[in-house]
């Protein structure tokens, strides 16, 4: 028997008010407006990294081209509200939820909502069944949507969203360490992977990219982690200082390479980079890199206890 | 820069005048095609199109029926390095004399450019709706029973912009960048 006094153990349950209320209509509703979003408009930070990029290209010259067509893009894609680009990508939903909260009822929305995105062109026709060839037609099928739930003691949900191309995702890679090329398995090692991931993505990638690294972990969460990175702020400041170093060396000299604005050669080849590290066991250390092309489609919302928008995340 | 104006088809002429670095805008007829397409006409099927003279661009569209008709929703290029070991025989077999896509390809279309009389031209990667703006009609799709990004959707265009990165001059503006680069963080190593 516990002392008096002593704190439970475990938190009990703050059920939330939303957990009843919530409509499928509603909710599914709030989701295909966050893919139209999404898909449509960037977000500020990073129409904001864009716009400082092309003042740092010379005038005239083919990476100068590349960044005003790409800012051309980012507005005419937010006036139409049409696709920014054509590959709507993977549909990677992450999601936190209230203890208690239905999680199958929103994966059931959420499908709901990529159909109807689809149809009404926001998501391309993007799931193809990789052993017959045939595609789905609406987005849905194994593994697509991709979600990931996280229970948190906050009362409400909060669903972010990102849409990563095919060509962004084709040139991420998992290193391992120690590697002849790039060193051992400390910071040096870890840098000198990154900037090769650098160099094998020139020009595939429309760059300039953003890098999700996750140091550590395993093959499946090392990735999961560099992927999560590239939910934080371009201009946010890592709070662990090391990393923060690490992230600020990686962008400087990747941007002294030269390989520029879709590998056209020019000053900015990456507007970001985002480090996150997990243990591993002794006998692993994978380097996981993700690479983000410059139309880096990422939005969320909080919602409302009635499954409507209460809020915008970016 | 000057921008040079192409309008389909193309004589191989016009298509060895050009050099890296030059910047066009083509009207005319452009087919997409993109994996499943070079992989079937690798495999030896005929295409339903005449190619001859003809530019490819590697995209997949999203495309949506409205009252009909198919409404280009957006159309960027796709990266080009996978059609890699196909794309000299489509320039061989089929007389084709571009390629629109992004990224550049490797040593094998750069010699098939050289050989058959071809050009790279570079769109610009992720700037779907600038290229949508410049499709002015959607006029017929083949293989759609590829799905539809991976189709061969006929689309007409005016003025839409690239950047030549490889020419039939043996010029790559891939391989400059990618060996000013490999040396640039070779000398940056931690």
């Amino acid at each position: 028997m516990e002392a008096a006094g002593a704190a439970p153990l475990v938190e009990p349950p703050r059920r939330s008010t939303m957990l009843a209320t919530m409509s499928d209509a509603a909710l599914q509703a709030s989701l295909v407006e966050l893919i139209r979003r999404t898909s449509t408009q960037l977000p500020d930070d990073v129409v904001r990294a864009v716009r400082a990029a092309r003042g740092a290209e010379a005038a005239g010259s083919n990476a100068a081209y590349a960044l005003e067509v790409i800012e051309r893009n980012i507005g005419l894609a937010c006036d139409k509200s049409q696709p920014l680009c054509q590959d709507t990508g993977s549909i990677l939903l992450y999601v936190n939820t209230p203890v208690g909260y239905d999680q199958i009822a929103f994966h059931h929305a959420a499908e709901a909502a990529v159909r109807a995105a689809t149809a009404r062109g926001y998501l391309r026709q993007n799931s193809v069944d990789s052993i017959t060839g045939a595609n789905s037609g609406d987005n849905v099928g194994p593994g697509c949507p991709d979600l990931h739930f996280h229970q948190w003691r906050q009362p409400h949900v909060e669903v972010k969203l990102m849409l990563k191309g095919g060509g962004c995702e084709n040139v991420g890679a998992t290193y391992t360490l120690p590697n002849p090329s790039f060193g051992g398995r400390d910071l040096k090692g870890v840098e000198n992977a990154i900037l090769d991931c650098v160099l094998q993505a020139q020009g595939q990638g429309c760059g300039p990219g953003i890098l999700g690294v996750g140091i550590g972990g395993d093959r499946v969460t090392g990735m999961a982690c560099a992927k999560a990175q590239l939910l934080r702020l371009l201009d946010d400041a890592n709070p662990d200082p090391v990393l923060a170093g690490l992230e600020q060396r990686v962008v400087a000299k990747a941007n002294q390479s030269g390989i520029g604005p879709m590998g056209f050669g020019g000053a900015t080849t990456l507007l970001g980079c985002k480090a996150g590290a997990l243990n591993r066991v002794p006998a692993s250390f994978f380097v996981s890199i993700t690479y983000m092309c410059w139309a880096f489609r990422r939005q969320g919302v909080d919602l409302a206890a009635d499954g409507g928008i209460a809020r915008w995340l970016y | 820069m000057a921008v040079i104006p192409l309008t389909t088809p193309l004589t191989e002429d016009i298509a060895r005048s050009l050099t890296v670095g030059d910047t066009v805008e083509i009207t005319g007829r452009l087919y997409t095609g993109r994996d499943a397409v070079h992989h079937r006409l690798h495999h030896g099927e005929r295409p339903p199109v005449d190619l001859r003279g003809g530019i490819i661009y590697h995209c997949g569209p999203v495309m949506v029926q409205e009252g009909g008709r198919w409404v280009c929703k957006a159309a960027g290029p796709t990266t080009s390095t996978r059609e890699e070991p196909y794309q000299w025989e489509v320039m061989r077999d089929h007389g084709i004399r571009g390629v629109i896509g992004k990224g550049g390809m490797g040593p094998k279309t750069l010699e098939g450019c050289q050989q058959y009389g071809c050009v790279y031209l570079h769109a610009i990667g992720g700037a779907a709706q600038v290229c949508a703006e410049r499709i002015t009609r959607v006029d017929g799709v083949d293989w759609m029973d590829l799905g539809s990004p991976e189709a061969i959707w006929h689309l007409w265009v005016e003025r839409f912009p690239c950047i030549v990165t490889m020419d039939s001059r043996g010029g790559s503006l891939h391989r400059q960048v990618r060996a000013a680069s490999e040396q640039a963080l070779a000398a940056l190593k931690a």
